[in-house]
């Protein structure tokens, strides 16, 4: 095998490492001339002994990994030991030992008769089958007197390599020295990649032609791009190791996001539902930049009440325990349909009466919104910060603002999103206290394209020069008014664009909560100045690819390398 | 013998978890017990492998059947059971 031999598979997770090869011992063989039992009550008993054996140790290892807090694996466990104690099971192969079939044979055919069902039962079924033969391959070994195929002990930090992983054998695996896993089967569901991914090992499954290692074979996996390098470059294994510090500092780092220079930005986490905010809370995030009320309204035939919704926005409000919640009122219309807000018959509904236009039909919606959030600040005693999507004009964000401190709303703002609220981003300010840019429809009403059609998606990109004007001008009317300009939309969450973001002076962003750790990395490896010439190089390039490979050319080359980012 | 038809509600059907703690159950009882898929062959309830292969999904009916003193109030356990949702528990 030539050095250097790259085999590629599916990665799990983002984490690599270098280390000799220890191949896991195979399965035991079935031979082929195994006579039938002489004694068949006596090849029964010895079959019935490796089944309790085998459930014996599959119970051990469960309470073992429940006492480790490893509470999946445990589930895992205890469900293979309960697939070896399976009376359907036993009763067919004692059938078969009854009617002149070796043990170890027996075994094996029944055994293979539930995985070929499972198999082609498909998905969850199919994933199970590596359980299954993991304990056939156990009772084989037993009943043949043959080593319990497995992992070998292992002393020294190593990659472990097999066709595939049982948790029984994730279960035995030396945490300590298993540096890396790599499976030639398995797929990204598999027990191997959810227990590696939940253990931070780096593990790469579907390998295809990693049959060929051989024990002390030195190999680098990387998890991020699925590869498992034979004979590794320097290069790659420094490019490797830099990778694994990076994540050790991704992992660590939960104070609030800032430039190099210690210019502060705010991390917001993008949720929808009280159950997001649940699993976005303990989050290092500073709350919420966006709250999409519109999954209260779907599914219904009429609107929620005051009552109903006080208490999402409650429960929201109290799971952040006082960390500022951005609300925005409902955006119903266009590419998000309600039976009871939308117009029928719009031509052009991204064009027509959606958002907070609703009110021109029925100001009774966003009355009601207005009310429970008052009645959710009662009851949890936490102010929101609330915001109306699709303002086009200072007139209607002061509209908007009266109706909410009418009801009783501290804080008021509005999303920037169609490109007259841009330009006129200063005189809007003067009626509320903030506002946020919602990149995603500011880029479809710039460049006049359609947020649904695949073959524009080239003018549909928040790199487009034009959309990257416009957010500037959002930035320096918040920055002359002293107001917070923050950015809701998915760009938020690319690091490069969250550097140019912050260049052009937006204060906060918010995404989807797994997109905050690259970015506070991203922030913490620049300066507010190296910001501002990154967003300048975007600003000043011709279309949307040249304004991404400027900025990226002007992003720091440990960023780049240690986020892969290309 | 008697008999009792359920619709399945744990979200991810009778698989996993849910069939797990069902087989246990049916094997905890200590009388025979048979399911069946929508007038399919019956197949021994305690056996986790039998369960799982019928793969039942979320909402369908399957028909529990036992035999034995305690039928009725083992049917009515094993019910119930599944007429909850099974994965929604807190994992251990």
């Amino acid at each position: 095998m030539a050095p250097g031999r790259e085999f590629t598979g599916i990665g799990v997770g983002r984490g690599g490492a270098v280390g000799p090869v220890v191949l896991a011992h195979a399965a035991p063989r079935v031979p082929p001339g195994e006579p039938g039992p002489a004694d068949p009550e006596a090849a029964k008993a010895k079959v019935a002994e490796g089944f309790a054996d085998v459930a014996a140790s599959l119970g051990a290892k469960a309470d073992a990994a429940a006492e480790a807090g490893i509470g999946t694996l445990a589930d895992v466990l205890r469900a293979t030991a309960q697939m070896a104690q399976d009376p359907a099971l036993r009763e067919e192969i004692d059938a078969l030992i009854d009617a002149g079939t070796g043990p170890a044979h027996a075994v094996e055919q029944v055994v293979d008769t539930f995985a070929q069902m499972f198999l082609s039962a498909g998905g969850y079924l199919a994933e199970r089958v590596t359980d299954l033969r993991s304990v056939r391959d156990r009772v084989v070994a037993r009943v043949l007197g043959v080593a319990e195929p497995g992992v070998p002990t292992l002393t020294e930090p190593s990659v472990v390599v097999a066709e595939d992983f049982s948790p029984a054998d994730t279960a035995t695996l030396d945490l300590e020295n298993t540096a890396a896993i790599v499976t030639r089967l398995g797929g990204p569901t598999s027990h191997t990649a959810i227990i590696a991914a939940q253990l931070g090992i780096p593990c790469v499954v579907r390998a295809e032609g990693v049959g060929s290692l051989r024990d002390g074979d030195v190999v680098a996996v990387d998890a991020a791009h699925g590869t498992v390098t034979k004979d590794p470059s320097p290069e790659l294994r420094e490019a490797i190791a830099r990778r694994v510090e990076v994540i050790a500092e991704l992992a660590s780092d939960d104070a609030p996001a800032a430039t190099a220079d210690g210019v502060p930005v705010q991390l917001l986490a993008n949720i929808g539902t009280a159950d997001d905010a649940a699993r976005a809370a303990p989050a290092a995030v500073e709350g919420v930049g966006l709250f999409r009320t519109e999954v209260l309204f779907l599914d219904r035939s009429t609107a929620p009440t005051v009552e109903e919704q006080a208490d999402v926005y409650a429960r929201v409000l109290e799971t952040f325990g006082g960390r500022k919640v951005v609300i925005r009122t409902l955006d119903a219309g266009a590419d998000k349909p309600l039976a009871f807000a939308t117009q029928p018959d719009e031509d052009n509904p991204a064009l027509g009466v959606r958002g907070y236009r609703l009110v021109r039909i029925d100001a009774s919606l966003l009355d009601t919104q207005l009310a429970a959030l008052a009645e959710a600040h009662r009851r949890s005693g936490v102010a929101p910060w609330v915001m109306a999507p699709m303002i086009a004009t200072p007139a209607e964000a002061r509209d908007f603002a009266e109706r909410a401190r009418g009801h009783g709303v501290q804080t008021v703002g509005v999303m920037v999103e169609i490109p007259a609220a841009a330009l006129r981003a200063r005189e809007i300010l003067d009626e509320v206290d903030f506002v946020s840019l919602g990149t995603n429809d500011l880029t479809q009403y710039t460049m006049a394209t359609d947020r649904l059609r695949g073959e524009l998606s080239d003018l549909l990109d928040i790199w487009q020069p034009a959309v990257l004007d416009l957010v500037a001008a959002t930035a320096m009317a918040g920055l002359e008014a002293g107001k917070p300009v923050g950015v809701c939309g998915e760009s938020a969450g690319d690091p490069v664009m969250a550097l140019v973001l912050l260049g052009l002076g937006v204060t906060s962003l918010s995404m989807s909560v797994s997109a905050t750790p690259l970015v506070r990395f991203a922030l913490r490896h620049h300066t507010a100045d190296q910001c501002r010439l990154i967003a300048q190089a975007a600003r000043s390039s011709s279309d949307a690819a040249q304004a991404r490979a400027a900025a990226l050319a002007l992003v720091s080359r440990d960023v780049r390398e240690a986020l892969g980012l290309s | 013998m008697p008999e009792r038809t359920v619709a399945v509600a744990s979200a991810v059907g009778l698989h996993a978890r849910p069939a797990s703690l069902f087989t246990q159950a049916v094997g905890a009882a200590g009388i025979p017990v048979t399911i069946a898929k929508d007038g399919g062959t019956p197949v021994d309830a305690a056996s986790m492998l039998r369960v799982m292969a019928l793969g039942v999904k979320h909402g369908e009916q399957v028909t529990l059947a036992a035999e034995g003193d305690d039928a009725d109030r083992v049917l009515d356990e094993l019910v119930e059971l599944l007429a909850t949702d099974l994965d929604a528990e807190p994992e251990g």
